[in-house]
C-alpha cells in the first residue's frame, strides 16, 4: 500500500494513518504467531503419528521360544497414509544390529534414558521426519534393546503449511481490513466533533456573544474555554464601542445646538447687515457641522450594526411613512412637496434602524440638492421576491462620469461643490442595502432634471 | 496406414545376458523413430498388441520395446541392476509401491492423472488403470452333480465333502515365487481368518503350485485341475474358448481387487513418451477401452455394483508384507498349511 505523509494540518488523516499503522503491525504479529502455532502444532501431529506407527511396532516384537518375532502390524503403515502420499521408510534393530527394513536409515537422536526420540534428517535427497523408540525383551535370559525408527516425508506437512499459510494471509488482511475500517471510522468521529463544534459557532447570529456551551469531548474543553474567553473579552470591546458612539453623539451634538441657539438668538438682536450674514454663515457652519457629525456617527452605527446585524421581521411601508412624516417640516422649509405612495405593504427581514437611516439619508441628499418648490416623490412598489423603495427630485441630478463612485465614502458629486455635504449619505445608504442582501442603485431621471435612487430589499 | 513391423521375440527363459530373468520381448518398431519408448511389464506382450498398435497410431514416431518379466524381476531390473526401463507396468501394486518409495519412480502429471481419484494414484507416481478381481475358477465337470460354491466358505464345505475329487486337483499360487500371488494371498489373509482355514484344506489336498494365472486356467481347461484359487479372473475371461469347461467365481465373502499400475523409473530416458503411455493407459482403461484393451478398465460404478469387491489400497500398508521378516514369517505359515508332508 502507498502511504502518503500526513499533512500537519488534518487531525483526521494522521489518526487515521496512526491506526492503519497498528493495525498493520497487529496484522503482521497475528500472521506470525496463528503461523508458527499452527507448524508446532502440525510438527507434533506429525510426531504423534509416527510414535504411534513405531509403537505398534513394538508391540508386535515378541520372543517366541527364544527367536525374536517381529510382525509389523498392516495399521503401522497405513495410519501414516495421507492425502499426499508421503513416503514411508522404518527400520528395526536389535542392539544396534539391524533387523529388517531400511538399513541406512538413521536412527532419532535422544537423550540418554529416552525411550522415545524425534529428529528431522535428510534421507535419499528429502527431509525426513524420524520417530524411534526403544523397547527392552529378554532373549533366553539376555537382555535385548529392540530400536524402532519409522519416517515419513513431510509433503503433508508442507501442503498444510501452505494451506495455513494462505488461511493465515487472508485472516491477516481481513484483521488489517477491519481495523482500518474501524480507524477511518474513528477519525471521522474525532473531526466530527470538531466540526460539530465548529458549527455551532459559525451558526450562531453575530450578535450572538454568549459563551459557547456546547457538549465536546474532554480534550477539546479548553480549546472551547479560549473561545469563550475570546467571546467575553470582544464582547466587551463591542459594548465599549457602542457606549462610545452614543456618548460621542452626545457630547458632539448638544454644544452644537447650543451654540446654534445663542447664534439665533444673536441674529434677532443683530442690525448691521453685515453681521447678520457672518452670523448666518455661522450658522450655516454649525448645521453643517452638527448635519456631518450626525452622519459620521449614524455611519458608525450602521457600520458596526451591519457587522452584527440582527434581522427581524419589518414592515416596510410604516417605516418609510414615519421617516417621510419626520422629514417633512425640513422639505416644508424649502416649500418642497414630499409625497410617499405605497400600494402594497412589503415584509422584509431588517434592521429597522438601518433601514431608517437609509431612507433618511437618501431624502436628506434629495431635499439639500433639489431646488425649492420642487417635489419629491417616494414610491414603495413590491415585486415577487423584493421590495423597492425609488426616491425622485427634480434637483440637479448626479454627474454622468463617476456616478459609482459616489457611494465611496467621503466621495462627493463634482456638480455638488457649491452645497455642504460630508460625503456620507449615499455610503451609509449602500452600506445598509449590502447588508441586507439588497442593492442600492442611482441614476437620473429618464428625460429630464433631477435624480433617482432605488433601494432594494429581498421580501421576507 | 503405417505399417507396423511386429516381432515377436520369445527368449529363453535363462537369459545370461543379463541378470534379470526376461520372460518374452516384443518389438514394436517404427519406420523413423524420435523416440524409444522400453517397457518393462508383467503382462503377456500379446495382450498388450492391440493397446500399443493404437498408441502409435495417435503418437507415430514412438517406437516400443516390450519386455515382459514376472513381477519381482521388474524390482530387480530397476532397483538392483539399475536398467534404463521408461515404463513399469505391474500388476504386483506392493512391489510398485515399494519402487515408488524408495525413489525409483518419477513424478508425473496430465489432465488424465489429475482426473483419477486418489485411490488410484499414489504421490504422482504410481497409476491404477485396471480393477482385475482374484477369482476362482472352477471346472464344470470336476462339479458335476455338487452346488457350485459360492464364498470360501462353500468351497472349504466342498472341498472338506469330498476329499477324493479334489486330491491333487487343486491349484493356486506358489506365493514364494510369484509376487501376485503373495499380495493376494496376504490381502486374503488381512481379510479374513477364513484364508488360513482354506489354505489348511487345500494343503491337506496336495495342490499344484503354479507361477501364473494362464497356465492354472489353461489346466482347469483340461480337467488337470478341479478348482484354481486365486487366478486373476480378467485371464481365465479372456479365454473365450475355454468358456464350456470353466466357471469363474468371484467369491461373494469379499473379492480381493487388484489394479494394474504404471509407473516411470528414476533410469527414464523417453520420459515424454511415458507420460503419454501413461495418459493412453488411463484413457483407456477408464472407459470401457473401445476394444484395444485386454484388461477390464475401472468403469464408474464398477465398486458401487458390487460391495464384496474390495480394491487393494494404493499405499504405505503395502511395504508392511514385503518386510523380510513380516514375508518369512508369512511365507512359514503359508508353507506349514500349504505344504504338507506326505
Amino acid at each position: 500500500m502507498k502511504r502518503r505523509r500526513a499533512r500537519p494540518g488534518s487531525i483526521r488523516r494522521r489518526l487515521t494513518l496512526q491506526l492503519l499503522t497498528g493495525a498493520a503491525v497487529m496484522a503482521v504479529v497475528l500472521f506470525l504467531i496463528v503461523f508458527s502455532f499452527a507448524r508446532q502444532i502440525g510438527a507434533e501431529s506429525q510426531d504423534r503419528i509416527l510414535a504411534a506407527s513405531a509403537a505398534a511396532i513394538l508391540d508386535a516384537t515378541t520372543v517366541q521360544s527364544g527367536d525374536l518375532r517381529v510382525d509389523i502390524p498392516y495399521s503401522a503403515f497405513t495410519m501414516l497414509d495421507n492425502a499426499v502420499d508421503d513416503r514411508v521408510f522404518y527400520r528395526i534393530t536389535q542392539d544396534g544390529e539391524g533387523l529388517t527394513g531400511y538399513d541406512d536409515l538413521p536412527a532419532a537422536r535422544r537423550a540418554d534414558g529416552d525411550s522415545a526420540g524425534f529428529d528431522t534428517v535428510t534421507y535419499r535427497g528429502e527431509a525426513l521426519r524420524l520417530a524411534t523408540l526403544s523397547r527392552l525383551v529378554s532373549i533366553d535370559g539376555t537382555p535385548a534393546r529392540i530400536d524402532v525408527t519409522v519416517g515419513q516425508t513431510r509433503d503433508a506437512q508442507a501442503e498444510m503449511l501452505a494451506r495455513i499459510l494462505r488461511m493465515t494471509v487472508l485472516l491477516g488482511l481481513g484483521f488489517f481490513v477491519a481495523s482500518a475500517g474501524l480507524a477511518v471510522l474513528a477519525g471521522q468521529s474525532t473531526a466530527a466533533s470538531l466540526q460539530r463544534l465548529a458549527g455551532s459557532v459559525s451558526r450562531r447570529g453575530p450578535a450572538d456573544l454568549r459563551p459557547v456551551v456546547a457538549e465536546v469531548p474532554r480534550e477539546m474543553r479548553s480549546l472551547v474555554e479560549s473561545l469563550n474567553s475570546l467571546i467575553a473579552r470582544l464582547s466587551g470591546a463591542l459594548n465599549r464601542t457602542e457606549e462610545f458612539i452614543a456618548e460621542a453623539a452626545h457630547r458632539v451634538r448638544t454644544p452644537l445646538a447650543t451654540v446654534r441657539a445663542h447664534a439665533e438668538n444673536t441674529l434677532r438682536r443683530v442690525d448691521k447687515e453685515e453681521n447678520r450674514v457672518a452670523l448666518r454663515e455661522m450658522m450655516r457652519a454649525i448645521d453643517e457641522s452638527s448635519r456631518a457629525a450626525g452622519q459620521l456617527l449614524d455611519h458608525a452605527m450602521v457600520s458596526l450594526r451591519a457587522d452584527q446585524l440582527e434581522l427581524t421581521p419589518l414592515a416596510l411601508r410604516p417605516l418609510v411613512r414615519d421617516v417621510v412624516a419626520r422629514l417633512r417640516p425640513v422639505a416644508d422649509l424649502k416649500d418642497m412637496d414630499l409625497t410617499f405612495e405605497a400600494t402594497h405593504e412589503a415584509e422584509i427581514m431588517g434592521d429597522a434602524i438601518l433601514v431608517q437611516n437609509a431612507v433618511r439619508n437618501i431624502l436628506d441628499n434629495a431635499i439639500k440638492y433639489a431646488p425649492s418648490e420642487t417635489p419629491i416623490s417616494v414610491v414603495l412598489t413590491v415585486q415577487t421576491s423584493s421590495a423597492t423603495l425609488t426616491i425622485r427630485d427634480l434637483g440637479r441630478g448626479f454627474p454622468l462620469t463617476g456616478s459609482d463612485r459616489l457611494t465611496r465614502r467621503f466621495v462627493r458629486g463634482e456638480n455638488a461643490s457649491d452645497v455642504v455635504g460630508s460625503g456620507l449619505g449615499l455610503t451609509i445608504a449602500e452600506e445598509v442595502a449590502r447588508a441586507h442582501h439588497g442593492s442600492l442603485s442611482i441614476a437620473n431621471n429618464e428625460g429630464g432634471p433631477g435624480a433617482c435612487v432605488q433601494l432594494s430589499f429581498p421580501l421576507r | 496406414m503405417r505399417a507396423i513391423v511386429l516381432s515377436l521375440a520369445l527368449s529363453l527363459l535363462a537369459q545370461t545376458l543379463t541378470a534379470f530373468e526376461i520372460e518374452e520381448q516384443a518389438s514394436f518398431p517404427v519406420p523413423d523413430p524420435t523416440a524409444q519408448l522400453r517397457v518393462i511389464s508383467t503382462a503377456d506382450a500379446g495382450l498388450f498388441t492391440p493397446f500399443i498398435e493404437a498408441f502409435q497410431a495417435d503418437n507415430p514416431g514412438v517406437a516400443v520395446d516390450y519386455v515382459m518379466v514376472s513381477s519381482a524381476q521388474i524390482n530387480a531390473a530397476l532397483a538392483e541392476e539399475g536398467e534404463r526401463f521408461d515404463l513399469a507396468i505391474s500388476s504386483a501394486m506392493d512391489l510398485q509401491i515399494q519402487l515408488a518409495n524408495d525413489g525409483l519412480a518419477r513424478p508425473y502429471r496430465s489432465m488424465a492423472t489429475d482426473s483419477l481419484p486418489d485411490w488410484a494414484r499414489w504421490r504422482d507416481r504410481v497409476f491404477a488403470f485396471t480393477l482385475e478381481p482374484a477369482t476362482i475358477v472352477l471346472s464344470r465337470d470336476a462339479f458335476d452333480g455338487l452346488a457350485l460354491p459360492r464364498t470360501r466358505q462353500d468351497l472349504i464345505t466342498v472341498l472338506r465333502d469330498h476329499p477324493e475329487r479334489f486330491e491333487h486337483r487343486i491349484g493356486t499360487y506358489d506365493v514364494r515365487e510369484s509376487g501376485l500371488g503373495y499380495l493376494f494371498a496376504t490381502q486374503d489373509g488381512r481379510s479374513s481368518e477364513t484364508f488360513w482355514r482354506l489354505v489348511q484344506v487345500m494343503g491337506g489336498l496336495r495342490p499344484q503350485l503354479y507361477g501364473a494365472s494362464a497356465a492354472m486356467i489353461e489346466d482347469v481347461a483340461t480337467g488337470r485341475l478341479a478348482v484354481a484359487y486365486n487366478v486373476l479372473g480378467s485371464y481365465a475371461q479372456l479365454r473365450d474358448d475355454l468358456g464350456r469347461n470353466i466357471h469363474i467365481i468371484a467369491p461373494e465373502d469379499f473379492t480381493t481387487v487388484m489394479m494394474r499400475s504404471a509407473l516411470i523409473p528414476a533410469s527414464a530416458q523417453a520420459t515424454e513418451a511415458a507420460g503419454r503411455f501413461i495418459d493412453h493407459l488411463i484413457e483407456t482403461g477408464w472407459t470401457d477401452g473401445g476394444g484395444r484393451f485386454a484388461f477390464p478398465g475401472i468403469t464408474p460404478g464398477t465398486m458401487a455394483q458390487n460391495a464384496s469387491l474390495r480394491p487393494i489400497q494404493l499405499g504405505p500398508g503395502l511395504l508392511v508384507y514385503l518386510d523380510r521378516l513380516k514375508r518369512r514369517q508369512f511365507l512359514e505359515e503359508w508353507e506349514a498349511a500349504m505344504v504338507q508332508p506326505d
